[in-house]
């Protein structure tokens, strides 16, 4: 009888839709119903007054720290040299003293300028390594691969200096060092010469030209040296790692030998230098800086000063915070 | 079957487009052509029953996927950007790099929609594959298929409790009625039965059903979704005409109930049919936010545009400032140089390319992660879960949710969404007398407080046991009769008594029970006395008017009675005067009885239940005793009750289901029965009703008029089974009955009908005045020549199609004219748990709540006050006028009077702007506006819009009455457009609709009325008090949330483009990054962009707690602000001076140095990432475990992928590679140092400004958040403090519902007067005296042109 079926059905259905287990109630977690612990903080003068405090002092303390290591840094600065500077060098402390060259208004960092193929070739010879399209248009002379290739290495700075300690009116060479100043990464990892071909590396370059604004091959850059060259040139390795601003240095060479290793002693010295690298063309300046260096890198007067500043400012903060305090902080809402 | 004949059918078929395919649907049978090739088919071209509601197909994914998603804006941006990289002049970056970005977002997307999609697919086949049985001619029964194998034109069997499969023509039912029951919970929610009836002339008289003889032609209306609309015809091949409509179909989803097996054709199929053209999917709408937002999106696109061009300008400059071409100046590959103009043309787009994180793209998808997140904590919250529908919050639009913190305006309904719509008889009007009937307010005010008792100490256990057990101990003997009622409940729900289910209305036993008054009482059994003569008397003058009342409650309606416990009619069965029709009924009810057993065992389960049960029948036996001097057949029945009882046969009397469309049929029908009226039986051309001294009377039902709004009034039309009398027994609202009553030609007689009018209309008023709601019943009884006239225009009408409603309409009112009025109830809608607090709350929280109402000018004000809408000491306007003119002045009036108020105020507020902590109650009254429908149409013919709006923002509240649902929409569309204000409308009926579609937000309430506005709206809840914690918790939250996020992200973006802007001074404009651009692309992907989502989802800057205890902390986010113009730009500020720090101490410190690019940019990522994730931790508010985790995670991870990255990265981005680069750096002091000071010199300023504030707490949510740390007792007394100090003159909230209190109190009195005073004339005055003192106080009415 259909009533009859229709009570029993009517409740099957209704059991069915809310019988036990299925139902529909949100689960009662801290989660769910957003009632996780959770840690308040209530920004306010009491409660930073210390936290000011410490951080200015201890920003104070970093800042004459930071300030007392830059002041014993010695730099010395020849803007513009030409020909055989003299120098009057007062004594240093420390050593070894490093000898910089300086661009300035060189955009090193110019996108299209920093383009460069051929570092680490997979180790075949160069034939087969072809250079990357983005060395365009120093990629290829008169379609015959450029090694190395891109406008960085077409550009490279090749002023040299020699450097003389004037002792009772003779020049007396001091020595300088040109191992290890380039990135052990670069020198180990990065860049890597074409395997060498009976045991010679101009060999392995046969098939590629020196690039067009160099006056040497890229495997005959330091006569000198002979491990010095082809790729793994160091003074190649550090014009390759692309400055980050128009006004730069790039280490030249350390004094790390006999009486200079510790510093260049106070005397006279006289810098020769040979002028190969045009600046007029975007009205740079060249100069050359002797410096040495500490924990903290270079010289940098700013950092200390900046530390000192912002503590300074940490602690007259919480000094108005204090006024704050007592000024609107009530007891009665002290709560 | 001759060749011929398959010609002309194939001919038939053939015909691609039928005539009229424009207008109406033709269909024919398929069963002619079953075994016929597609293409034969004549209705091939109607949709088939399987449904496809998925968007894609596996090939079709890609490519439709992509297409969707390239229409949102940021996109198509991205795209354009990522395909820029690939033009080679301008090329900043790998151009496959850069497209990872996009991909990623793309990727994220797609997978979302792939799994959505798939799981509809699922559903779909679910569906397809249900079974159903459809016809075969070959088989010549119906066999059993798949529901996507259903055709337009087939035959299609359902069985009781099956799913109808499509929406099919009903032509044969089981029913010897012809009738089908269904339940269309799955269409509209509402779980009451409904009747259809087979087509007419289609009931066959053997019961069976032979599809093949079906040779009709049916027309009916193309498909649409309007499920109250049906209509059509068949062409039978005699040229016969037949009509039908809703009432004929079957809709697909309902469910077959109570029918053994109904079958029919099918019209509509698959796509095509009203469920499925109904079923929307979720609704998208852009939140006030999201606008916002967009506007800021372009403000970043125009500051892009000017660093683009600072950039282009700065490289041509740059270029022209060299004497000659530099050796670092690139050629092209060609080896020519460029014009510097052209050049800088070209870097304008190399800078969009460089710059374009600028624009937050992933921000869009942020936010929708973030709302997904969202949305998950508001559909998990507990506080917001139902649980007696086991049902939690919906929420159907997923992207508005940050607009729940910035309402202004409520637009609510009131019935069934202030009010319970659960209707409960409280008084009743009879040919001018008044019964107030005591019994049962009392009985209700008893019932209310077990109730809350009973929630308090029960609140997971089962419900009605011990309720059941509460009852005994108290002995409360009112309660005795619902007691009753909950044992009929157990028998419906025999199998889970345990568990709480109120799926059907009217159930409780506040709505089916009825305590009657004892003075109408008597007054109905002295009538009883005299039934013999009314039996004899073909017309009995008047006398008989109570009989007719009750009969009238008792007819006039369109329940269903659905369950009935029979023997005990059998037993009366043989004092039955009418026919045999009923007993066949009585007899197929008859094997019901088990079913009346196993009802009886149910108390068994529970022996307290049980002796509970018993014990109150006997008191109830002593009860009737006592009262029995006055109604000596009660105790007769209740007598034979008992002795049938003891046979062990019988059931409870109570033991009829009532199912009504209406809670107001159901009230009045279980009133009717409180006095032995009781409805058994509806079939759709007869009603069957048992006379308190136990006759059965069976009315042959001549017609029904139904319902509807214009009439405002519904009539059956019963010949009477023994005067033979053609009577129309009408009941509807009271201006629409008063208006058609007769005039007797005697002049006495017209007299005393005047004086019963006039009495009947004051008690009217007086219910109104009480909040209950009112209905006039009056009858007419027609002679049998006016009916037969009468009957063949109806018939004529019916078998209309094009403007069958009208015509129809017409002919009802052509009816209903001349009526004599019987009397007048008055039906209390409760009100719902907590309304009166919620609203207290939402007002506090600076939200104002219009109530919008149908219902009559005194209940709505009366509902108002009761529900705190209005208080006591506010000033009412009431606007309420026909003249346009009037209406104006009237309007210019009130505005004076209330501008002369509220001047002093304006200072005030001024204060409260200055000092937080002012006591900020204004010492002027408050006002309060009543407006009419027909005013109020008004106000928008005469263009007075904004005058009322001026009106109405000096109001607390505003109250409409009498509105259309056109006109409540207009009134939340003028709100909405000319305020410029965040808008949300609540409301639960399909009279809602409009008005939910046309506020910022809807929010429907799923309750007594259906589903409409549930569909219709954005988030569905089950009670109105829901809305506070809706809004004042998660609105808050998710506004406070998203908007500080957002201004988050834009920051983020603007802080760490620009350090890439700066360095563009220091490498000739020429787009150079200074940071590897994988490391780049991953910052904006992995290691900044988890914490901002997780803050958008979890932080909580205030409790829920201190949120729901201080509503006025949601006007924070009312006036927008965290997210105004000034933060946005005051963020970009502190972008700029946070970019400015991170690049320049860097750059001093590493000037004049030989550091190479990426040495000198990795610091600044690091700096960056520190100061943007410490910024974030500034902002984020409460620190749970999840915040700690992210936010190291993404330290973490920043540096383990920058080492890892650094260390395998040997050749990418020549020539200065970041290879080991990280590792130099992380090895060198300088590093740190760096990034410490960096950062803290740029978190200073805003770290100190947040303590500044925090220190001052000079805004509420500073406070509101150092009350959060208090301990919970701490807190709340804060608060107590807190609140008593804003607002002196608020009173704490009554525990005891103010309606109840109310209408008790006025009960009282009305009841004590009655006593004391038979005298009708001298209880009017004490009516009187009630409504003065209702209406004393600042109320006034300006003007009240009486109807």
């Amino acid at each position: 009888h259909p009533r009859d079926v229709r009570t029993c059905e009517t409740n099957k259905h209704r059991t069915g839709s809310s019988g036990e287990g299925t139902t529909n109630r949100p689960d009662n977690t801290a989660f769910d119903q957003q009632r996780l612990p959770a840690w308040q903080p209530v920004l306010s003068a009491g409660i930073v007054i210390p936290g000011f405090l410490l951080v200015g002092l201890a920003f104070i303390g970093i800042g004459v720290a930071l300030f007392v290591t830059s002041r014993s840094i010695q730099v010395l600065e020849v803007s513009a040299p030409k020909g055989f500077p003299p120098l009057a060098v007062p004594p240093t402390r420390g050593g070894p003293v490093f000898l910089y060259y300086g661009l300035s208004n060189y955009f090193q960092n110019v996108r299209g300028y920093g383009c460069l193929a051929m570092t680490t070739s997979s180790g075949g010879t160069c034939p087969r390594c072809s250079p990357s399209s983005s060395c365009a248009p120093y990629q290829y002379d008169q379609n015959t691969t450029i090694a190395p290739c891109g406008s960085v290495a077409n550009s490279m700075f090749n002023d040299t200096f020699t450097l003389y300690q004037l002792v009772n009116a003779t020049r007396k060479t001091v020595p300088l060092d040109g191992k290890g100043i380039a990135w052990w990464t670069d020198y180990n990892i990065k860049f890597r010469n074409p395997p060498e071909v009976d045991g010679s590396l101009a060999a392995a370059f046969n098939g590629t030209v020196k690039p067009v604004n160099w006056p040497k091959p890229v495997y005959d850059l330091d006569p000198t040296n002979p491990a010095n060259n082809g790729f793994l040139n160091q003074d190649f390795l550090v014009w390759m790692r692309t400055a980050a601003l128009p006004d730069f240095w790039k280490l030249y060479r350390r004094i790390t030998e006999g009486e200079y290793a510790s510093g260049l002693p106070a005397g006279n010295y006289t810098l020769e230098i040979q002028y190969n690298y045009p600046v007029a063309n975007f009205a740079g300046r060249k100069s050359v800086i002797f410096s040495n260096t500490s924990w903290m890198g270079g010289k940098n007067q700013f950092l200390g000063i900046a530390y000192l500043v912002t503590g300074s400012l940490c602690v007259v903060m919480s000094a108005v915070m204090l006024i704050v305090y007592a000024k609107f902080n009530s007891p009665d809402e002290d709560f | 079957m001759g060749s011929l004949e398959v010609w002309s059918l194939i001919k038939q078929g053939w015909r691609r487009k039928p005539e009229q395919e424009d207008k109406v649907r033709r269909l024919i049978s398929n069963l002619p052509y079953e075994d016929l090739r597609r293409k034969y088919q004549p209705n091939r071209q109607y949709a088939n029953n399987s449904i496809k509601t998925t968007k894609y197909t596996v090939w079709s994914f890609i490519p439709m996927n992509l297409f969707e998603q390239f229409h949102r804006f940021a996109n198509v941006y991205f795209v354009v950007i990522a395909m820029l990289n690939f033009v080679p002049i301008v090329n900043a970056f790998e151009p496959g790099v850069a497209l990872i970005p996009i991909c990623v977002i793309l990727i994220l997307t797609a997978i979302k929609d792939a799994w959505e999609d798939f799981r509809r697919y699922q559903a779909d086949k679910q569906l397809n594959n249900m079974p159903c049985s459809i016809y075969s001619r070959k088989e010549k029964d119906f066999v059993s298929k798949c529901w996507k194998d259903v055709r337009v034109g087939d035959f299609v069997k359902v069985v009781c409790n099956e799913v109808i499969p499509a929406d099919i023509l009903l032509l044969h039912s089981s029913d010897p009625n012809g009738v089908c029951h269904i339940e269309t919970a799955n269409l509209d929610g509402e779980t009451n039965l409904k009747q259809r009836q087979i087509v007419r002339g289609f009931a066959a008289p053997d019961g069976s059903f032979q599809p093949e003889y079906f040779s009709s032609i049916i027309y009916c209306e193309k498909p649409s979704n309007n499920l109250n609309r049906f209509k059509g015809y068949l062409d039978k091949p005699d040229k016969k005409k037949i009509g039908f409509g809703k009432e004929n179909l079957l809709l697909r989803g309902c469910t077959v109930r109570n029918t053994d097996e109904a079958a029919g054709i099918v019209v509509y199929a698959g796509h095509e049919t009203k469920a499925m053209l109904n079923n929307k999917g979720p609704r998208y709408k852009r939140s006030k936010l999201e606008r916002k937002v967009n506007t800021d999106v372009l403000f970043c696109v125009a500051l892009l545009f000017i660093m683009c061009l600072i950039g282009a300008l700065g490289y041509f400059i740059w270029l022209e400032t060299f004497p000659d071409i530099p050796p670092f100046v690139p050629p092209d590959s060609n080896n020519n140089y460029i014009s510097p103009a052209l050049s800088g043309f070209y870097m304008f787009f190399t800078m969009v390319i460089l710059l374009q994180v600028l624009i937050p793209i992933s921000l869009y998808v942020s936010i929708e992660l973030i709302k997904v997140g969202q949305i998950f904590f508001i559909t998990n919250d507990i506080d917001l879960y139902d649980e007696e529908t086991d049902s939690r919050i919906q929420c159907r639009a997923l992207n508005i949710t940050e607009d729940l913190g910035q309402i202004k305006y409520i637009f609510s309904d009131k019935t069934g969404t202030l009010t319970e719509n659960k209707m409960v008889f409280r008084r009743c009007s009879v040919m001018g007398i008044e019964y107030c009937h005591r019994e049962n307010a009392l009985r209700l005010g008893a019932q209310c407080e077990t109730i809350s008792d009973d929630e308090d100490i029960v609140f997971q256990k089962p419900k009605v046991p011990s309720r059941l057990q509460y009852r005994q101990k108290k002995g409360i003997s009112s309660l005795r009769r619902s007691q009753s009622a909950r044992t009929h409940m157990g028998a419906r729900y025999q199998s889970e008594v345990f568990t709480i289910t109120n799926e059907v209305a009217f159930s409780s036993p506040l709505e089916t029970d009825v305590a009657p008054d004892r003075r109408l009482l008597r007054v109905t059994c002295d009538e009883k006395t005299q039934i013999q003569e009314w039996c004899r008397v073909s017309h009995c003058n008047g006398s008989a008017s109570f009989m007719d009342f009750f009969l009238a409650l008792a007819i006039c309606n369109t329940v269903v009675v659905s369950t009935a416990m029979l023997p005990r009619q059998r037993v009366h069965s043989s004092t039955l005067k009418t026919g045999g029709r009923l007993q066949s009924l009585l007899k197929r009810m008859g094997s019901l009885s088990h079913i009346v057993n196993s009802f009886q065992s149910i108390p068994e389960k529970s022996s307290k239940s049980r002796s509970s049960l018993k014990d109150v029948k006997e008191e109830e036996a002593e009860d009737y005793s006592d009262s029995g001097s006055n109604n000596p057949s009660r105790r007769n029945s209740s007598a034979s009750h008992h002795s049938e009882e003891e046979r062990g046969t019988v059931s409870d009397p109570n033991g009829l289901c009532y199912e009504a469309e209406s809670p107001d049929e159901a009230a009045l029908v279980y009133a009717a029965k409180a006095y032995g009226f009781t409805l058994l039986a509806r079939a759709p051309d007869r009603v069957t009703v048992r006379l308190p001294q136990g006759a059965v009377l069976s009315f042959e039902v001549l017609d029904t008029l139904a319902f509807d709004s214009t009439r405002k009034r519904m009539s059956v039309v019963v010949r009477h089974p023994i005067t033979r009398e053609v009577v129309i027994y009408t009941k509807g609202a009271d201006s629409a009955i008063m208006e058609l009553l007769d005039c007797h030609e005697n002049q006495a007689e017209e007299n005393k009908r005047k004086k019963i009018a006039s009495k009947t209309q004051r008690h009217l008023d007086l219910y109104a005045s009480a909040g209950l709601r009112t209905l006039c019943i009056a009858k007419k009884v027609l002679s049998e020549q006016a009916y037969d006239d009468w009957a063949s225009i109806r018939q004529e009408a019916e078998s209309t199609i094009d403007n069958r409603e009208e015509l129809l309409m017409e002919t009802a009112v052509h009816l209903e004219t001349n009526l004599t009025l019987l009397g007048a109830t008055g039906i209390e809608d409760r009100l719902q748990d907590d309304v009166p607090a919620t609203i207290a709350a939402l007002r506090e929280a600076g939200i104002q709540v219009w109530v919008l109402t149908g219902d009559k000018n005194e209940t709505a004000v009366n509902i108002a006050y009761s529900c705190r809408l209005f208080n006591q000491g506010d000033m009412v306007f009431t606007l309420n006028t026909d003249s346009r003119e009037q209406c104006e002045s009237i309007l210019d009036c009130t505005l004076g009077e209330v501008r002369r108020y509220t001047a002093p105020s304006q200072s005030w507020s001024f204060q409260s702007i200055v000092g937080a902590v002012m006591p900020t109650e204004s010492t002027g009254p408050t006002f309060g506006l009543v407006i009419e429908g027909r005013t109020l149409s008004m106000v928008f013919e005469a263009h007075l819009q904004m005058k009322l709006l001026e009106l109405a923002r000096h109001c607390r509240s505003v109250l409409c009455c009498r509105v259309t649902p056109l006109q409540k929409s207009a009134v939340v569309k003028l709100v909405r457009n000319k305020l410029k204000v965040m808008t949300l409308s609540i409301g639960d009926g399909a009279n809602d609709v409009n008005m939910i579609q046309t506020a910022d937000i809807g929010i429907g309430i799923s309750g007594q009325e259906g589903m409409q506005a549930v569909m219709a709206s954005d988030f569905a809840i089950t009670h109105f008090k829901h809305l506070k914690k809706l809004l004042l918790v998660h609105g808050h939250w998710c506004y406070s949330r998203l908007a500080k996020m957002v201004i988050y992200f834009f920051y983020k973006n603007v802080m760490y483009v620009n350090l890439l802007f700066w360095y563009q001074f220091y490498c000739g404009f020429s787009g150079t990054a200074m940071i590897d651009y994988w490391l780049m692309i991953f910052f904006n992907l992995f290691f900044t962009s988890t914490p901002p989502i997780m803050f958008g989802i979890m932080d909580r800057d205030i409790s829920a707690e201190t949120l729901l205890g201080l509503p006025e902390l949601y006007k924070t986010g009312q006036n927008s602000e965290f997210y105004k113009r000034a933060t946005f730009w005051i963020v970009m500020l502190d972008a700029f001076y946070q970019s400015l720090v991170c690049f320049f101490i860097p750059y001093w410190t590493y000037q004049g140095s030989d550091i190479d690019i990426f040495t000198f940019g990795t610091p600044m990522n690091t700096v960056s990432l520190f100061t943007i994730l410490l910024h974030l931790a500034i902002e984020i508010k409460s620190w749970t475990a999840i915040h700690w985790g992210f936010m190291v995670g993404s330290v973490l991870l920043y540096f383990i992928v920058a080492l890892i990255f650094s260390a395998i990265c040997i050749n990418c981005n020549p020539p200065s590679n970041p290879y080991w680069i990280m590792e130099n750096q992380m090895a060198d002091p300088v590093f740190y140092l760096v990034c410490i000071i960096t950062t803290v010199v740029a978190l200073l300023p805003r770290y100190i400004i947040r303590v500044l504030q925090g220190t001052l707490a000079l805004s509420p949510l500073v406070q509101a958040r150092k009350l959060d740390r208090l301990s919970t007792e701490a807190r709340d007394q804060q608060i107590k403090n807190w609140k008593s100090q804003r607002s002196p003159s608020e009173v704490p909230t009554n525990l005891v519902s103010p309606v109840d209190s109310f209408s008790n109190s006025f009960e009282q009195s009305f009841y004590n007067s009655s006593l004391e005073r038979e005298m009708p004339d001298m209880q009017w005055d004490s009516n009187e005296e009630t409504q003065n003192t209702f209406s004393k106080g600042h109320r006034r009415s300006i003007s009240t042109m009486t109807v």
